[in-house]
């Protein structure tokens, strides 16, 4: 019975293999010198620029394509690109952009305006090229390229991000003859692009191999390649680091990130976030139509309620306690590292207990015979608290969070739910306090705008909202910071807008959270941070962490596997199997006699 | 025999029209709503997700999706995955291949092992062997296989002290092997050590222990007495005789576990980012990306009913008592 199972499973396991080889695309994959390998703990959703949009994807996607403007790696601030130079019209609506002459497609073809004319055109007409960046489009009336080297965008109205386009131009001459934009996969190697590197070899779930662009306009990179590696778990993507089996890994937790301090020949970087982490408090929600909507409790529709929460929760303790000091605590909107929009409220809520409590009496919300406050209509102040069951930080911050309100005599009860529901119960405002958050652009357009009275649902679901604020003041500065194309006129708009949303205490900015990463010093050095002071290496907003990669003499004379000696190890280990087997057999025999 | 036949194969028929039904079902109450997942922290527009929604499907009518659902389920359509934007059907094919090889290795070893080490136990009941090896066996079942799988990959992969790392720490294959079988080949083998090593650690101990059972009740009947008194050897009495009356129960395990045994390769796929279906169902989980789990629910639910037919008819090849009843 056994045997039988052990060589039927032996021409199974043959059969199984045999298609292996022909799956891996060898391609390009053997390359000399040294190529650089990133640790992804993240999918690859799509290797279709208008579909991908997971980060992974969009710094492969920066990798390898033309954007019309980049972001510099040193302050984010607007860089030319493929676009030399650009125009605005008198009346803000109509943009020329100068397209660099001399740049090529990876088959030889130059790149031309018609290339990005056709790329626009082709998110504004079909909804599924839309997918990824249909945002940059929105408000595009007309693409057109004159000659080779002039593209004209015409906008519907005015638009100060106009120069934050940066979504990935596609050769026209490939993708013309892509019919259906929604099923096209674009893992024909090697893929036509133009940027520093060249999509070379792509496999599902495992890895995908980028070869430098000797063509590349501003120079080659100085490393061979790059290979992302996926790996499903963090705690093995660090010990593929200490193996020497990755240069580069990310997303670290403090506790990963402190482990490999010291280890030698590993350097740890320790980058800003562009996250911010937030304590929604539902400010009585209502949909687009202003009808009320969800179960927010009442008296969080009262502003001095929120201040007085937010003037509880201690944010330097979280920062300490649930961040290991990886993290700066909260204030304003968006995060320190875009510091051009930054901003800091002058005079911040800092904990005080006691001044929140003698704020809540005064509002009029007395405490009750069992310790917890009453609105003036008699219901007492007991909220729930929605938070992602799946984030161990979701659950210490909802702890520590339970216990400073409970001196406030508000009590708090959490509610960790799946992060389905959690979206769910936020969409449809049925909740009291959700632990929220958002990664930030350099350009704070988007974030801003989800705090606008547009963004709240429609009266059939939709929208994209985070605390439901609607406030006139803050739709105002929003507006106006849109049109607004003096660059310090509207840094200021943006930052009176974070000013009247650190008022309003609907979103209590807790903390940005830092970016820990760490890679093979003994390796590769040169890596460009993004920003320069205190910036990552990977899912930059360009290519530049990648690009100025340098390799050390280990990097370019170290060799793969050797594949000898692994025949020797796994022949070792059949062959000791064997005498074990062989022994028993033996033996077995050897008794039998005995006894016969 | 034919009729016997025929119930089985009716009867698994039925049970798969109920998967189909269930798979629909069950993900349609799942609560949250996929594109906003999907979207969640990436700058959309109003018009994207409504774009998004109509490619999805999940503007029509629940009945609509339901009865579009089973037409395509009978023409092996399991639909489009939202994140991949690939078929279904062809994301778990490539996907099921490293899983059977992953599963099939370490059940294989398993098997072997556990029988062997489950007869010898029951054989030698109450010996040092037989109280070490269970209890062995028992601490390896209740370790968890994610922890376990770390210790793996941390003692075996990056290596100890001194000892450097023999094995690699993830995936299938390196991707700078030569493109040649044997080095391909190889390299796969290489790679399949650690996260089978796990597998066999944590699983081994269930055949070990049904095994050790059902010999146990065998040892007591008569007809072992009558071999022993024709004179046979106590191993030939073992081997001949007992052991293949106690096989019958894990027979029957074997295959129930081989249907679902592809679920417990999650968490060793997720530990060694071995690139099979458990992993793709984690990724799925994660978005959720419903049509995928979907597949993979019908998938996975289907190989059970069908093993189940599988374990009935062999049992029936096994057992001459199950023929004539």
């Amino acid at each position: 019975m056994s045997r039988r199972f052990a060589v039927l499973w032996a021409v199974l396991l043959v059969g199984l293999l045999a298609p292996m080889p022909a799956t891996a695309q060898g391609d390009g994959a053997r390359q000399d010198g040294a190529t650089l390998r990133i640790g992804l703990q993240q999918q690859i959703d799509s290797l279709n620029p208008f579909l991908g949009y997971t980060v992974p994807s969009s710094d492969i996607f920066r990798s390898i394509y033309p954007t019309l403007t980049t972001y510099s790696p040193d302050d984010f601030s607007v860089m030319p690109e493929l676009a030399e130079s650009w125009e605005p019209s008198p009346d803000r609506l109509t943009w020329t952009f100068r397209i660099r002459p001399g740049v090529k497609w990876s088959d030889g073809q130059p790149v031309t305006a018609h290339d990005a004319a056709y790329t626009f055109k082709r998110m504004m007409t079909d909804p599924a090229a839309s997918t990824a960046n249909g945002n940059v489009v929105e408000n595009f009336e007309a693409v057109t390229a004159p000659d080779d080297s002039t593209l004209v965008i015409r906008t519907k109205t005015p638009q100060a991000t106009m120069l934050a386009i940066d979504a990935p131009i596609v050769p026209e001459h490939v993708w013309s003859k892509v019919a259906d934009v929604a099923t096209f996969a674009n893992d024909q190697m090697p893929v036509v692009g133009s940027g520093p590197f060249t999509l070379t070899g792509y496999r599902a779930e495992q890895d995908v191999t980028l070869t430098a662009n000797p063509e590349f306009w501003r120079g080659a990179p100085k490393v061979a390649g790059l290979r992302f590696i996926q790996f499903k778990n963090s705690d093995a993507a660090v010990q593929a680091l200490r193996k020497g089996d990755v240069d580069v890994v990310q997303k670290l937790t403090p506790a990963q990130f402190d482990a490999l301090a010291g280890q030698p020949g590993i350097q740890q970087v320790r980058g800003q976030g562009r996250r911010f982490f937030e304590l929604s408090l539902n400010p009585g929600a209502a949909n687009s139509e202003n009808q009320p909507i969800g179960t927010g409790h009442p008296a969080l529709k009262d502003v001095r309620v929120r201040q007085a929460i937010d003037q509880g929760i201690d944010r330097k303790v979280l920062v300490g306690r649930v961040l290991g000091g990886y993290g700066q605590e909260g204030g304003g909107y968006l995060p320190p590292i875009f510091s051009d929009y930054q901003w800091t409220p002058p005079q911040p809520r800092t904990f005080d207990p006691a001044a929140a409590n003698r704020k809540l009496d005064e509002a009029g919300y007395a405490r009750g015979a069992d310790g917890i406050r009453r609105t003036p209509q008699g219901e007492p102040l007991n909220f729930n608290l929605v938070l992602h069951g799946s984030r161990s930080e979701d659950t210490q911050v909802g702890e520590f969070v339970k216990r400073w309100l409970a001196d406030l005599g508000i009590g708090v009860e959490l509610q960790p739910v799946s992060d389905n529901q959690l979206n769910d119960r936020t969409t449809s405002a049925d909740y009291d306090m959700v632990i929220s958050g958002w990664a930030a652009n350099p350009d704070p357009d988007y974030v801003l705008r989800l705090q606008t009275c547009a963004s709240r649902p429609g009266p059939n679901g939709g929208g994209n909202p985070d605390t439901f604020l609607c406030d006139q003041q803050y739709d105002d500065l929003y507006h106006r910071q849109l049109g607004e194309f003096d660059q310090a006129k509207r840094v200021d708009l943006v930052k009176q807008a974070q000013a009247r949303f650190y008022d309003q205490a609907a979103g209590l900015i807790l903390w940005y959270q830092n970016s820990l990463e760490a890679y093979r010093a003994d390796r590769y050095s040169g890596f460009s941070l993004q920003p320069k002071t205190d910036g990552v290496i990977v899912a930059q907003q360009g290519y530049w962490g990648y690009y100025g990669a340098q390799p050390t003499d280990k990097a370019l004379n170290g060799s793969g596997t050797d594949y000898t000696s692994v025949a020797w190890v796994l022949g070792g280990v059949v062959m000791l199997v064997g005498v074990v087997v062989a022994l028993v057999v033996v033996r077995r025999r050897a008794t039998a006699d005995t006894r016969e | 025999m034919a009729r016997y036949l025929g119930g089985k194969l009716g009867g698994g028929l039925v049970s798969l029209f109920m998967v189909a039904v269930l798979g629909f079902f069950l993900f349609r109450v799942m609560p949250g709503d996929p594109v906003r997942t999907m979207t969640h922290g990436a700058p959309v527009t109003a018009q994207q997700i409504a774009v998004l929604r109509e490619r999805l499907g999940l503007d029509q009518p629940l009945w609509k999706q339901f009865l579009d659902f089973l037409g395509n389920l009978l023409r092996g359509d399991l639909g489009t995955s939202y994140t991949y934007s690939r078929p279904v059907g062809e994301l778990i094919l490539n996907r099921i291949g490293p899983t059977v090889l992953l599963v099939g290795t370490a059940t294989a070893i398993a098997v072997l092992l556990g029988l062997w080490m489950g007869s010898r136990a029951a054989w030698r009941h109450g010996e040092a062997f037989d109280k070490t090896s269970t209890s062995i066996a028992l601490t390896l079942w209740s370790v968890p296989t994610f922890w376990l799988g770390l210790i793996v990959l941390m003692a075996f992969g990056v290596g100890v002290g001194p000892i450097p790392g023999l094995f690699p720490v993830g995936g299938i294959s390196s991707p700078d092997t030569p493109p040649e079988l044997l080095p391909q080949v190889l390299d796969v083998a290489h790679h399949l050590v650690l996260p089978t090593l796990t597998m066999v650690a944590v699983i081994y101990a269930e055949y070990l222990m049904v095994m050790r059972s059902s010999l146990l009740e065998e040892m007591g009947e008569d007809y072992l007495t009558t071999a022993r008194a024709k004179g046979l050897r106590e191993d030939l009495v073992r081997r001949r005789h007992a052991v293949p009356n106690a096989l019958l129960p894990t027979v029957t395990l074997i295959f129930l576990r081989l249907g679902l045994v592809v679920a417990g390769a999650i968490t060793v796929e997720t530990v060694f980012s071995w690139p099979g279906l458990g992993l793709l169902t984690y990724e799925a989980l994660r978005v959720p990306d419903l049509p995928l789990l979907q597949g993979i629910f019908i998938v996975l639910a289907g190989s059970v009913v069908v093993m189940n037919v599988l374990a009935d008819l062999v049992y029936r090849v096994l057992d001459p008592r199950v023929r004539e009843s």
